[in-house]
């Protein structure tokens, strides 16, 4: 009941007695009234009244009652459900409101029961309703059911969304179409007919019309964007239309669509107009660019310029963080329009007010100015940086003090990317080492510091210190180097720390990103995913005793199924590599309603390739419908170079019969039995941890050419591009440097591969390959390869080298 | 395809409903949603909307992750805010009524300083077209007429003929009915 109020019996019997009372007027509002205030601890006494309202014959009551009745579904919908006979009634009334009302609180009750609602659609799609507000509710029914179920286009539902087309009330009509779009089931068959519809509506002199149907042509063209080319004709119309929206809506469908000669005149006229569109359209518009340029890479100059003008303009910072990924994006993309995307970069720079986004330009700065043709150019704004941003900090009142400390990110990536050009150009080096000489006067620790450390490490001029400290840094993952030294401080030991011994980073593998259409809020959050995942192994195994001894985990490889997926158990295993030992993780589901097994082991056997089981953890018991774990430990062989093999697995456990129901075993004995799976495989790649190097042929020098190894080969693989995916898949490796693309109509190509390898040795690959044999015979064509590998240990490269043949 | 999900079909479908002045001023709002719960929230998202807004000819703008339809008359601006997937057209239907209704109850007048004297009225029209999210009622002539008729307390002078006649027939079908 109200919580404002004393006297609630004096209200709600005014109120029941309006409710009943002669003054019809009164009846609506006086139900809505007593609904707001009542729980569900009251609705058994207004059940009654209720009920006679919702199938009253006044419009105002009816609907009073119904929409109150959808309130109260979130309270109390058991009582609710009680009145389904009245609602269905309500139903066929005449009134339109009456008629929404109660089909929307006759879905909620039946919104469970599938076969209810699919004879509900059916039902009213032949009989005909005559609220159009019904219809759209009718057909998000029907547009939920065919994409709950996976129904296709051939569904009665469908076809009662497809007669919508037709009906005569534009509301319901649109509805249809931006249905139709949205579902998916429908081929660019089914989409044309909505496609006409929305045509249609775009030379409609009514702008919310032209608006609802260009927004949804605009979503239709990210996908199918040959669907929506018929429309081009009239979306030109558009582009000049008074609304904003509506003409940039237009505008980006247009480039989706459009060809290469249009963008010119497509992107002046935009520009017109841009200071007047709010931010999400802006960055509407940023996308589309964005696909512009991986579509048309030539069209570079005008889009960059353009998305140089938007920079310069006012604007948000998740606007201008669109714009600066898009560039940046660009730059990475394509090697022509580098140069004039980082001077658009740098003089953004120059004046801005976001320091996160400055200090990415620093960073991709430091890792892309040293190989352009004119590094020194870029020296200037980054030096500006340091010196610049440092003078309102001196300025020193109290509102600067907050600002001050968020420059200190920008002066540390300042100053890191200075170094980063010392140490990439010889000619530069001088210049370089007088600017960082000047900052070592700086006022903050930290920038100090650095430019000390920089400024002594590019002193000594030495090639394989500037990789290993400057140009590549270090691939840890960073909650592992902290609970080892954490550990490492705990126990006293004169022994140095040894960063090998921290588990390497994995490289986070970027996720093809959504679809964007303007209604995307969410953002997906899966990347925090896979690391969090080899920390949590990494806990489990190291507090069991059996494990302790083994030093820390190395790579833990994704689960791989060793049964069928329909048997009695399915088990699947995850291996966890350690420097000298392998732990088999095998997750294993007892599918069976009356067997309870115990003492699970997994018994191996690969003696034959020299790995050796030392101890098993068996799982004490796996009870019906349940998950148990057991472990394995195996000790690889002790000849270093040959570590891979496939290991023959067999489930060894004790079966106890029981009762279905209860779960609890039938007798005490049971018997042994055991259950022959899939062989698990330990390959090269297991043994390897992915690491992408910024700058690869700087690590390439560093470790030199003493355990080198080259050798030519000759693949049976038709094109470059399988060629290298099976490389990196074989090996295990990270693709540095963008190698793992190929330019098209190559011949030739270069890979570069860069990983760690067990026991936190560096290895890398370099991989030449040119497409041999005669081109007239594509079963014939080949691959010639030279690979050579390089890497600080000597075993490394022999098993590395193994993982081609 | 194009999105992932429909959402679970619903009545709820008004996200909120805000009346402003040519100051941007707030006369009136109502937000049937959680997203802007503190009165600052909601004060700066009406800035933004009228900054946007209050140039242009009235229509429709997305902002915020929200379909907006407007409209201006006068010295006022009418919003009606719905989800981003909600059906433009059905937004706007509310968005008519809403202005219809007024227009009748203020005969034609819906400018600022009728739309103060008669508030409570206004009030109560925005209840009858939308409760907590629901549309409830989509024709401006019943809707008047509903508010309207909460004012039988009009002294007799000042009633037109109609409302007279009305009310005596009223009594006496009551009376018989006795």
């Amino acid at each position: 009941m109200s919580t404002v109020a004393n006297d609630v019996i004096i209200v709600t019997s005014s109120l029941t007695r309006d409710m009943t009372g002669k003054e019809d007027s009164h009846r609506g509002p006086a139900i809505r009234a007593l609904c707001k205030i009542t729980d569900a601890s009251m609705m058994q006494s207004v059940e009654r009244y209720m009920k006679q309202a919702i199938v009253d014959k006044l419009p105002s009551v009816a609907s009073a009652a119904l929409v109150s009745s959808v309130h109260l579904m979130r309270q109390g919908p058991e009582v609710v459900k009680r009145w389904v006979n009245e609602v269905q009634e309500a139903v066929n009334n005449d009134n339109i409101m009456v008629q929404y009302h109660a089909l929307g609180l006759l879905y909620q009750i039946r919104r469970s029961d599938k076969h209810a609602i699919r004879k509900l659609i059916v039902k009213f799609s032949k009989a005909g309703l005559r609220s159009p507000y019904a219809y759209c509710f009718l057909i998000r029914i029907a547009a939920s059911l065919i994409n709950e179920e996976g129904e296709g286009t051939d569904s009665p539902m469908y076809d009662f969304i497809d007669s919508c087309l037709r009906h005569k009330n534009e509301m319901v009509i649109y509805e249809a179409a931006s249905t139709i779009v949205s579902l998916k089931c429908v081929t660019p068959k089914e989409l044309s007919s909505a496609v006409n519809v929305l045509q249609l509506f775009i030379s409609s002199p009514k702008p919310v019309l032209r608006y609802a149907a260009v927004r949804t042509l605009n979503k239709v063209a990210i996908q199918y964007p040959a669907a929506v080319t018929a429309c081009n004709v009239d979306l030109e119309t558009l582009i000049t239309d008074s609304n904003r929206s509506i003409a940039t809506l237009a505008i980006t469908t247009l480039l989706k669509t459009g060809n290469e000669a249009g963008v010119d005149r497509l992107m002046k006229q935009i520009s017109s107009f841009l200071s007047e569109i709010s931010d999400q359209f802006k960055t509407v518009v940023v996308d589309a660019i964005k696909s512009l340029c991986q579509k048309f890479p030539r069209k570079h100059t005008v889009l960059m310029t353009f998305l140089a003008n938007m920079l310069r303009e006012e604007g948000g910072y998740e606007y201008k963080k669109a714009i600066v990924n898009t560039i940046i994006s660009i730059v990475e993309e394509n090697p022509e329009a580098k140069e004039a995307g980082l001077a658009h970069l740098c003089e953004f720079i120059e004046d801005c007010e976001h320091t996160s986004l400055a200090t990415r330009i620093l960073h991709l700065l430091g890792r892309e100015g040293p190989r352009t043709t004119t590094p020194a150019k870029y020296i200037r704004y980054i030096y500006n940086r340091v010196i610049l941003e440092n003078a309102p900090v001196r300025a020193g009142n109290k509102f600067r003090l907050r600002q001050f400390f968020m420059y200190e990110y920008l002066f540390k990536a300042a100053v890191s990317a200075l170094a980063k050009f010392g140490a990439a150009s010889e000619d530069l080096l001088p210049n370089i080492l007088v600017l960082l000489q000047r900052t070592t006067l700086d006022q903050d620790d930290e920038v100090r510091d650095r430019a000390t450390f920089y400024y002594q490490l590019l002193k000594q001029n030495d090639k394989a210190l500037n990789s290993a400290y400057i140009l590549n840094s270090m691939n840890v993952s960073l909650s592992a180097l902290e609970r080892l030294l954490h550990r490492y401080t705990m126990e006293p030991t004169t022994k140095p720390f040894d960063v090998r011994s921290v588990p390497v980073e994995a490289v986070q593998v970027e996720q093809p990103k959504a679809n964007i259409s303007i209604s995307t809020g969410v953002s997906p959050g899966g990347s925090e995913t896979k690391k969090a995942r080899e920390d949590t192994y990494s806990e489990q195994l190291s507090a069991m005793p059996e494990f302790a001894h083994l030093g820390p985990l190395f790579k833990s490889s994704l689960s791989v199924d060793l049964t069928e997926s329909e048997v009695e158990y399915v088990v699947r295993c995850i291996k966890h590599v350690f420097s000298h030992y392998i732990v088999f993780q095998f997750d294993i589901n007892n599918t069976l309603n009356d067997q309870l097994l115990e003492k699970v082991t997994v018994q191996m056997d690969g003696s034959a390739e020299g790995f050796e089981v030392v101890h098993y953890t068996p799982c004490q018991v796996i009870k019906c419908n349940d998950t148990g774990t057991t472990y394995t430990l195996v000790k690889l062989p002790d000849d270093s170079s040959a570590v891979t093999g496939a290991l023959a697995c067999t489930m060894k456990y004790t079966v106890k019969d029981c009762d279905p129901a209860t779960g609890e075993p039938d007798d005490e004995e049971g018997y042994a039995d055991e259950f022959v799976l899939e062989d698990v495989e330990v390959a090269v790649s297991d043994h390897v941890q992915k690491v992408l190097k910024p700058n690869w042929s700087a690590s390439w020098e560093e470790i030199g050419a003493e355990n080198e190894l080259e050798d030519t080969y000759t693949l049976p693989i038709p094109t470059l591009e399988e060629c290298v995916k099976k490389i990196i898949n074989y090996m295990g490796m990270q693709a540095c440097e963008r190698s793992d693309k190929i330019p098209d109509g190559k011949a030739s190509h270069a890979l570069y591969l860069a990983g760690v390898y067990r026991g936190g040795h560096d290895v890398l690959v370099r991989a030449k390959m040119a497409l041999g044999g005669t081109s007239a015979d594509p079963s014939s064509q080949a691959i010639t390869m030279q690979l050579t590998i390089r890497s600080t240990d000597e075993s490394a490269v022999q098993v590395i080298a193994s993982a081609v043949e | 395809m194009v999105s992932d999900s429909i959402s679970v079909p619903s009545l709820y479908v008004i996200k909120g409903i805000i009346i402003l002045d040519n100051d941007g001023n707030r006369l009136l709002a109502k937000y049937y949603n959680q997203s802007y719960t503190t009165i600052k929230e909601q004060k700066e998202f009406e800035k933004s909307l009228f900054n946007k807004t209050h140039k242009g000819s009235g229509d429709v703008i997305l902002l915020d992750n929200w379909t907006i339809v407007y409209r201006n008359n006068v010295d006022l601006l009418f919003y009606v805010v719905g989800s981003t997937d909600e059906n433009e057209l059905m937004l706007n239907s509310v968005l008519t009524c809403l202005f219809d209704s007024l227009s009748t109850m203020l005969r034609k007048n819906v400018e600022k300083r009728y739309l103060y004297e008669n508030l409570d009225l206004v009030m109560l029209t925005l209840d009858e077209i939308c409760d907590d999210g629901i549309v409830l009622e989509s024709d401006p002539m019943l809707i008047a007429q509903r508010v309207q008729l909460r004012q039988d307390d009009i002294p007799l002078g000042e009633q037109t003929v109609t409302q007279v006649l009305n009310h005596a027939k009223e009594q006496i079908k009551w009376s018989l009915l006795k």
